[in-house]
């Protein structure tokens, strides 16, 4: 009973994640005409190695630090009622505390339904009313459940819904890269 | 960080609780305590759900406690109290269940004055039971929330030296914390008058002191706990100024206790009974901080059952 994952394809090796995230922040400077209102948001929990990888690129090409905070959305997915039992909720912070009247780049590892960002939004309303919000994912790989998008995208990845995108990051999984897997029956 | 899950209906007390069971209600309090810190204090997480508040015994704080953990929660909280249950009019207490049962709750935080009631009232219903204080039983929450303030000051429970000193034979309070402490590797010693000091009480795993300077040399933690003054009529001690002769914690007592510890109280207090003023509000208590944990340590409860009374369905 149940189900295996097995391996299917690279999408991106170390390297090229390494070149795909500069890109990405390359273009969260143009879209914003440099940094300097930035706060950059990773959803727990592969959001966040990504924001810190972002925030580092961020600082090489524009010479200044960019404030970091972390978002666990899981007090606020629309889940709850259906998975048991509940899943573990950690802590939420933003730097220096409120919000308000800042550029917000939320930061996820795979945009999918689009279920993950509701919630997050969600729950940045109530920490104030940050003057916008834009999202920078790594991975793009369709099937939205909600009118959603991503303002940056790393890479789109066409992909079926027996197949999942497992993305791994130094400082939380050993490595980097990004793999296609696919879900087989275990027999 | 705790990789645990939580797979249990109800809450009933601490003894049937694994060690990463306790630590994965503190982790996920620790986390609650933000919710209290933001502008808008409330999470949709529980919306839509019914949690009914029923004490069959008066409390204000632990009540309280339960009904702002349930808003901040978004939940729907009914409260039933003993002055106004149906249980005063004659109602059985198997009856006030499947009452309770028919009105489809989702969780049922219950107080009672005999031992055994929230197991029997779990038993019963499909509800999520959370036991608020059974007699001298069991109060699993405030275990929690000292264990968590505990944690916050020292770091860990493991290792450390808990001192409780008071009424131990009618506290459900002590019983709960004995439980908590000594499976996270805490050691416990009690203390008070022999006439509050159940036979055989160091079967539970405690030291057992007859002096309060007997009990606190040495401690990281010195928990005062309640006289129940409304009980004196019984005469387990001679008078009260006696009492705060002999157990009543003073600023020059504590300084036998280990350097930096710290004082805790489950509230309400009898100034001048069982702890001075100084003390009460000097800089090694802690006692308000329990109170702010408390929510925190409701609301993990409360959304960890919430996830599981549907498989009990």
């Amino acid at each position: 009973m149940g189900t295996n994952l097995k391996p299917k394809k690279s999408l991106l090796d170390g390297k090229q994640m390494e070149r795909v995230i500069r890109r990405m922040a390359n273009q969260l400077v143009e879209r914003n005409r440099g940094s300097k209102e930035l706060v950059l948001v990773g959803i727990r929990t592969r959001g966040v190695p990504l924001a810190e990888l972002l925030a580092a690129d961020l600082e090489r090409l524009e010479g200044h630090s960019v404030p970091l905070g972390i978002l666990d959305i899981t007090l606020y997915r629309d889940d709850l009622s259906t998975i048991a039992p509940q899943p573990v909720v950690r802590e939420t912070s933003f730097p220096d505390g409120s919000i308000d009247g800042r550029v917000l780049v939320l930061c996820d590892d795979v945009l999918y339904t689009g279920r993950t960002i509701r919630a997050a939004l969600d729950a940045l309303i109530d920490f104030g009313r940050p003057r916008a919000v834009q999202l920078a994912v790594l991975i793009d790989r369709g099937h939205r459940e909600l009118p959603i998008q991503a303002d940056v995208v790393g890479r789109t990845v066409a992909t079926s819904g027996d197949e999942v995108i497992e993305v791994r990051f130094a400082a939380t999984d050993g490595d980097d890269g990004v793999d296609l897997l696919e879900r087989v029956e275990a027999s | 960080m705790t990789e645990s899950t939580w797979t249990r209906k109800d809450l009933l007390g601490i003894a049937q609780l694994e060690p990463s069971e306790i630590e994965l209600i503190l982790d996920s309090a620790q986390t609650f305590l933000e919710v209290a810190r933001r502008p808008i204090k409330k999470v949709p997480t529980l919306r839509g759900k019914t949690v009914v508040n029923l004490f069959f015994e008066p409390s204000t704080r632990t009540r309280s406690s339960f009904e702002i953990a349930e808003k901040r929660l978004s939940a729907d909280s009914l409260n039933f109290s003993s002055s106004s249950s149906a249980l005063v009019k004659g109602e059985t207490l198997i009856d006030t269940a499947l009452n309770l049962q028919a009105m489809a709750p989702d969780l049922v935080v219950i107080r009672h004055g005999h031992p055994g009631v929230p197991q029997m009232l779990a038993e019963r219903i499909e509800a999520g039971v959370i036991n608020a204080g059974d007699g001298a039983h069991e109060h699993p929450t405030q275990a929690l929330l000292d264990a968590l303030t505990i944690r916050q000051h020292k770091g860990r429970l493991a290792g450390l030296t808990v001192a409780i000193i008071g009424d131990i034979e009618h506290s459900r309070v002590v019983r709960s914390n004995i439980h908590l402490l000594t499976k996270m590797g805490a050691t416990v010693r009690v203390a008070g008058p022999r006439t509050m000091m159940p036979a055989f009480v160091e079967r539970l795993g405690v030291e057992v002191a007859y002096t309060l300077e007997e009990a606190i040399a040495g401690a990281d933690v010195v928990m005062m706990l309640r006289i129940q003054l409304e009980r004196q009529g019984k005469k387990l001690f001679p008078s009260v100024r006696e009492y705060f002769q002999l157990f009543g914690l003073t600023r020059e007592r504590l300084k036998a206790a280990r350097r930096g510890a710290i004082v805790m109280h489950p509230g309400p207090m009898n100034r001048g009974v069982e702890i001075a003023s100084d003390v009460a509000d000097g800089s090694s208590s802690v006692i308000l901080e329990q109170v702010a944990n408390g929510v925190a340590v409701r609301m993990a409860v409360l959304y960890l059952l919430s996830g599981m009374h549907r498989e009990a369905a």
